[in-house]
């Protein structure tokens, strides 16, 4: 690395790393208790397990998220972050924030609207460490001499998701009205200003890795991202089918989500023509794996699955079934969690002193991981094939459908262990080369 | 091909254009939402109710406008599926009505809480939702009617029952857990042909405490008024 103040992203990674193993120990718990092994519920029912399952998912990518940015801004911009003493006040303030939320969800301290259940106080907290942080990442932009379009993109994906938060902390009394304003945060999230910061990061990483011309590769992320917002922005009419408003949102938020793939079709077309043109391959060939494996699942999970059921004629079966969780898994793996591990796949060696050239178990993390996340989407998806037959076609109850499907889940339990593996070795080679080391070497 | 800048501009131009419209349905939709939602029947009660809903997280088991976890029942539709008694027999102890089955926690619910969660529930089953959830395409409910059944079997087990009117717990109560033609629940065993085995006398007993026909039992026993409990012994005497 070339900065001091970069080696605090390695922090931010440590953190992400933690809850994402536990993020992985909760989907556990809960594909057993789909089973009928529900050991825990007497302490932890079932919707405590889901929210932090799906809450560690979203600390861990932020987390991630911002140490990709601390590292990724003072080798774009030329100089050290602004202040290293608010970075370090920030990761611990924004640790300890997601701590007590998640232990808050095991003693029913929740707001019970799915993503956006930490407690409003804790709410206002989150924004204040989001301000430090935006303010940090600003500052040493503002200062700087030169900057990228990949910076102002990165930027811009971070400052809109800060906006974004905020119509999620509006109180409603009306269903209807809470529902449409919390899909603005988490639609306009994951569907949209995220993926500026995805898209920011694989731009950063194929620049670094392919060593093709730059102005050729930021002219591109801007039609991607372009085509993110064409798409996204009427497309979160497909979470507006079926809450209580006007029928157009079935066309528009159909027309428009179909389109969506596109961007995504777009990110995998980007990433395969720029390594097709690479000058050189660099030598930490699991980056590479890690942002070409991002390019293309993100395009199966979030594009094509996602299309698979966003005609209204399609979602008005599958929506609320399990087919929406397997589109789930495999869209969050594809686009966000595995940009974010290709980033500090290519920031290990900078900062510590693994070498460049990835060891047999970094391969094998890689391959497991996907297999066993590709094996649990199918599970999934068949159990959520035949529960939407079953019960919506055929109009079987509920529970009795759910004991039809149970043998899909002992499918998933055991492609989850093959995926479990895979971040295991993943995880075990982040730890291995110990501490950042200063800053020069290298 | 484009420039850079051209890039800039196809990305700036597009995304302004788009939020734009959006913000525009955004307001056209809120005009909208208080007559497609009849906003005008959301009493206290009815935000009491989903505030309970909030507070218990039940969207982290439930789906509700199918948005929430694929763990426990859609209810968007629960109170015209199951109806009121159902609802609050429910939520004061899922375990006694279900037991041995997928469990829902006990929460410490007040009798008005419970009715503020029956209201909440009523009032969003009349929500117009575009038609979610649609019947089953293969499932249409039976409908006593002397020429329109579905198939043999329906035919020849609701044949002698078409002449007496269903009482209306029958479909809320009972098919929760047991089937008729193979339509229904599973906990319980099936219906189908009842009258041969039991007599009205055994079933008047049995309704109005399982416990003392067969101790241990987990049929539990359901509050219904004498006319309930007379049309369901006539009822399930000809089925």
């Amino acid at each position: 690395m070339k900065f001091k103040s970069q080696s605090i992203a390695w922090y931010f990674f440590v953190l992400s790393l933690v809850l994402f193993s536990l993020q992985i120990v909760y989907g556990f718990v809960m594909a057993f208790a789909h089973v009928g092994y529900d050991w825990l519920h007497p302490w932890v029912p079932f919707n405590a397990v889901r929210t932090t399952h799906i809450n560690l998912l979203v600390v861990w990518l932020l987390s991630s998220f911002m140490g990709a940015t601390y590292f990724l801004v003072p080798d774009e911009c030329d100089r050290e972050i602004h202040s290293p003493k608010l970075a370090w006040i920030q990761l611990a303030s924004f640790a300890l924030v997601g701590v007590v939320a998640v232990a808050g969800f095991h003693v029913g301290w929740w707001e019970g609207r799915k993503f956006l259940e930490i407690p409003r106080p804790l709410d206002y907290l989150v924004v204040i460490n989001i301000l430090m942080f935006l303010y940090n990442v600003g500052m040493t932009i503002w200062n700087s001499e030169r900057t990228s379009t990949t910076v102002m993109v990165l930027y811009m994906g971070l400052f809109s998701s800060a906006l974004l938060y905020l119509p999620g902390m509006i109180t409603f009394d009306h269903q209807t009205v809470d529902s449409y304003f919390r899909w603005w945060v988490v639609h306009l999230w994951v569907e949209g200003v995220w993926e500026l910061i995805m898209g920011s990061l694989l731009c950063y990483l194929l620049i670094k890795l392919t060593g093709v011309d730059r102005e050729v590769i930021e002219k591109w992320l801007y039609i991607i991202v372009g085509l993110t917002f064409l798409s996204g922005i009427l497309g979160t009419g497909h979470h507006y089918y079926w809450i209580g408003v006007p029928s157009y949102w079935l066309w528009v938020g159909g027309f428009f989500s179909a389109l969506e793939p596109l961007a995504f079709l777009g990110m995998t077309i980007y990433a395969v023509s720029m390594y097709r043109k690479s000058t050189r391959i660099h030598e930490n060939k699991i980056a590479l794996f890690w942002t070409m494996g991002c390019a293309i699942l993100s395009f199966v999970g979030a594009g094509f699955l996602g299309f698979a059921h966003t005609w209204p004629q399609v979602n008005i079966y599958t929506h609320g079934t399990l087919v929406t969780a397997m589109h789930g898994h495999m869209a969050f793996w594809g686009a966000y969690a595995m940009v974010n591990l290709a980033i500090m796949a290519y920031c290990l060696p900078l900062l510590t002193d693994r070498k460049l050239k990835p060891t047999m178990a970094t391969y094998l993390g890689f391959w497991l991981s996907n297999a066993g996340m590709i094996a649990m989407t199918i599970a999934i998806g068949i159990a959520g094939i035949t529960q939407v037959y079953l019960e919506r076609i055929v109009g079987l109850d509920f529970l009795l459908v759910q004991k039809e499907i149970e043998v899909h889940f002992i499918g998933l339990i055991l492609a989850a262990s093959v995926f479990a593996v895979g971040v295991t070795l993943f995880i075990y080679d982040y730890f291995r080369y110990g501490f950042p080391r200063e800053a020069g070497h290298a | 091909m484009l420039t850079k800048s051209q890039a800039r501009a196809f990305f700036v131009i597009g995304t302004g254009l788009f939020t734009i419209i959006f913000l525009g349905l955004t307001v056209d939709t809120l005009k909208q939402i208080p007559h497609l939602t009849k906003q005008q029947n959301m009493s206290a009660e009815v935000i009491k109710g989903k505030h309970l809903f909030d507070q218990y997280n039940c969207m982290g088991c439930h789906t509700i406008l199918g948005e929430g976890a694929y763990y426990a029942p859609e209810l968007t539709k629960v109170y015209q599926r199951r109806g009121a008694v159902f609802i609050d027999m429910m939520l004061q102890d899922p375990e006694a009505l279900f037991p041995g089955e997928r469990r829902m926690p006990k929460y410490p619910f007040t009798k008005e809480e419970r009715q503020s969660m029956v209201a909440f529930f009523e009032w969003i089953g009349n929500v117009d939702t575009n038609g979610f959830p649609k019947d089953p395409p293969l499932g249409k409910q039976f409908i006593i009617n002397p020429t329109k059944f579905d198939t043999e079997a329906e035919a020849n087990v609701l044949e002698p029952a078409h002449t007496i009117k269903k009482p209306e717990i029958f479909d809320t109560l009972c098919l929760a857990c047991h089937a008729v033609a193979g339509k229904g629940g599973a906990i319980g065993p099936a219906l189908d042909g009842t009258s041969k085995t039991r007599d009205p006398k055994w079933l008047r007993e049995w309704l109005t405490d399982p416990q003392k026909i067969k101790p241990g039992t987990t049929m539990p026993k359901l509050p219904m008024s004498d006319n309930d409990l007379n049309a369901l012994v006539e009822y399930l005497s000809v089925l």
